[in-house]
């Protein structure tokens, strides 16, 4: 324990403790049931009183998740997309001819899911056909639009915006590098992308303007919207930094802000759903839930645990799920 | 991160032209009674005979770092795969990337060494190159892969001899000598090779840079023990009177500096620094093992283009000779400035 965090509110010991047994890659929520997606083969269904339930959900490799808070929807290195609902029940949404490697999902609000296998991008509505576009190169990232049906697909050298129900063709939004991941402001007016570089790139919407987000020591991993849509939180550096995205220019010409510096890279973000909080896990174990009006810290993990690899609050904001690379989870009630 | 050497993943890398026989090298590793599991990265699926769930298609996306600059080029595909890789460790010991016969493995190399969560997992152990006894000559000459791939070798499987004469067989081996004589070399027929003569080399870990002498065949019966330490510059091929022929590639060489007396640290390292970054992009490998002025300890390095990688190795033996060498593979190498650079570092008396 370091002096700072010893002067710090802890919470350390609400945490109810849970044993997976295998690495964990991502965390959820279905219904009352926090879901720990492990690195391979299962997900790890656990109530709030810390009851165990394994699911079998892969022959394989869990190589992406996604949720939307009925369901689970997760890409192997089986070739298959299934889905695992807060009942426990798993359902195979699709199967690549190929048998290639899925590695990326994502899922609409209306039930339509998306998956990406090499360079081509999946779209099935719940009652439609399965569609796809190829782009340039290997997909990196999936994320759907908060409005419409949208597609954005991040790749080497841009991202690609696709309406799969338009006969359009898709619009392409160059920016030299590798695109990993892409998630869309909540009131969809810009669209990030996390690169290969240790950077973040943006794109306004509106009139395509770019916005570089640089800076970072690593690789940015984990990004996650503030409830207010004001903020984007990530992951990278040894403090979280905090890109603001209020004003119509986003973060042109702005500093980030940066909150809870620790002597640790961070390794997950999560924003609480409704209030102005988040949670951070680092590389040292550390896990702090930061209040971003002033930065006050509450100490939810002590350092010196393994790498914190996914971190997930409740729809309501009531409870917080975390773990580790090693198997370790908690949740904490608040 | 804390993780050494050993706890990281072997990374074999598996080039050749077309036809040389990689495939028919993979099955033969992957079907030998070895009791270690391996994730194979391909670029044709199908080809392998031996079933493995862990068998990857790979795209060979080969993508430029956002520094602009052309030798930090690495394996977009790749990056991804080894993270999804990482998520099933524990399931294989070992991690073998195959390359089409048109690849340059140099981007496959730098992977292992610019990108952070892979050199964190995994090592880069060998890159493997698989030549035609029959075609290879052939192949020197109109191919430009062919050869960046021979030099590019820490191991090359000569395969298919038993389709050419002996004659045939010096020649195309003297012609690999001319590019890269620093590799181990294995005749074989059908690839038939011993799993630790192409696995488990450690080429790219510093702390077995024992040795940087040239791999010498044994031709025929007898060992040849004469001196290999001088270059030729001859422009023709000659003869040495025992039926070894010794070539000079008109333009990739290997190029290879030594010195009895120490070397100042301070003049040696910016200098080293300096020639792969005005010269990487000509330099593919290069190797040292130095002696620096008090300085007790061995001090290795091996770079990639212009990436290198350098520590203090061990302490000098009492008794071992403080010499130091170094060697570059690449193609135009401009030795005349790189012979006087490296003279200029070392201590006068």
């Amino acid at each position: 324990m370091s002096a700072e965090q010893a002067s710090i509110a802890s919470v350390t010991d609400r945490v109810r403790p849970v044993a997976i047994g295998a690495p964990v890659t991502s965390a959820y929520f279905l219904k009352d049931r926090a879901a720990f997606v492990c690195g391979e083969e299962k997900v790890a269904l656990v109530s709030q009183d810390g009851e165990i339930d394994n699911i079998e959900v892969h022959s394989g490799g869990i190589l992406s998740a996604v949720s939307d808070g009925e369901r689970i929807v997760m890409g192997g290195d089986n070739g298959k997309v299934v889905a695992l609902d807060a009942k426990g029940e798993v359902t195979l949404l699709a199967t690549d001819p190929k048998r290639r490697w899925i590695d990326n999902v994502a899922v609409h609000p209306d039930g339509t899911i998306a998956w990406s296998a090499g360079k081509t991008a999946y779209v099935k509505a719940p009652k439609g056909e399965e569609k796809s576009l190829e782009v340039l190169s290997t997909v990196g990232g999936l994320a759907f639009a908060p409005k419409g049906l949208r597609l954005a697909i991040a790749h080497y050298n841009g991202a690609t915006l696709w309406f799969p129900n338009m006969a359009a063709t898709a619009e392409f939004l160059p920016w030299a590098g590798s695109h990993l991941a892409v998630t869309f402001s909540p009131d969809n007016k810009f669209l990030v992308t996390s690169m290969h570089e240790a950077a973040l790139h943006g794109w306004r919407l509106a009139d395509n303007r770019h916005m570089r987000m640089t800076g970072y020591p690593g690789r940015v991993k984990s990004m996650s919207w503030s409830a207010d849509g004001k903020f984007l939180a990530t992951s990278g550096a040894d403090t979280v930094i905090m890109w603001p995205f209020a004003s119509k220019d986003g973060p042109m010409g702005k500093e980030p802000a940066m909150l809870a510096p620790l002597q640790a890279r961070v390794t997950a973000v999560a924003c609480h759903p409704k209030q102005g909080v988040l949670a951070a896990g680092y590389s040292d174990g550390t896990i702090l839930m930061v209040r971003l009006e002033d930065g006050a810290e509450i100490l939810v993990r002590r350092n010196g645990t393994p790498e914190v690899s996914a971190l997930a609050w409740n729809a309501k904001g009531t409870w917080l799920a975390f773990a580790d690379a090693e198997g370790n989870a908690g949740l904490l009630e608040l | 991160m804390a993780e050494t050497t050993s706890e990281k993943i072997p990374v074999t890398v598996l080039t050749g032209y077309l036809g040389a026989g990689k495939t028919t090298l993979l099955n033969r590793i992957l079907s030998e009674n070895h009791g270690k599991k391996y994730a194979v990265i391909v670029n044709e699926f199908g080809e392998i005979g031996i079933d493995n769930d862990l068998i990857i298609g790979a795209d060979e996306e080969v993508f430029e770092m956002n520094n602009g600059c052309i030798c930090c080029t690495v394996r977009g595909d790749l990056v991804r795969i080894m993270e999804g890789l990482m998520k099933r460790r524990g399931k294989f010991d070992a991690i073998i990337v195959e390359t089409t016969g048109l690849a340059d493995p140099a981007p496959v190399a730098q992977t292992f060494f610019v990108d952070e969560d892979v050199q964190k997992n995994a090592r880069l152990d060998a890159v493997v190159t698989v030549a035609d006894a029959k075609w290879l000559s052939d192949r020197l000459k109109d191919a430009p892969e062919a050869k960046n791939q021979i030099a590019f070798a820490d191991v090359i499987v000569l395969n298919k001899t038993d389709l050419v004469s002996k004659g045939e067989l010096s020649e195309v081996e003297a012609r690999i000598r001319g590019i890269n004589p620093y590799a181990k070399l294995h005749r074989t027929e059908r690839c038939k090779v011993q799993l630790s003569d192409v696995l488990e080399r450690g080429a790219f870990d510093l702390d077995r840079i024992l040795d940087i002498e040239p791999d010498f065949l044994e031709v025929d019966d007898h060992d040849h023990d004469h001196d290999h330490d001088h270059h030729h510059h001859h422009h023709h091929d000659h003869d040495h009177g025992h039926g070894l022929k010794h070539y000079h590639d008109e333009e990739m060489q290997s190029l290879s500096l030594k010195s009895e007396r120490p070397l100042d640290p301070a003049l040696f390292m910016p200098w080293l620094q300096n020639l792969v970054q005005a010269e990487g992009q000509k330099i593919l490998r290069s190797k040292g093992i130095l002696a620096f002025s008090g300085d007790d300890d061995r001090y290795v390095f091996q770079g990639v283009h212009m990436m290198l990688e350098g520590d203090h190795q061990r302490k000098w033996k009492d008794g071992e000779k403080r010499e130091s060498r170094v060697v570059f593979i690449g193609r135009e190498l401009p030795e005349e400035k790189i012979r006087a650079g490296f003279e200029a570092c070392i201590v006068e008396k």
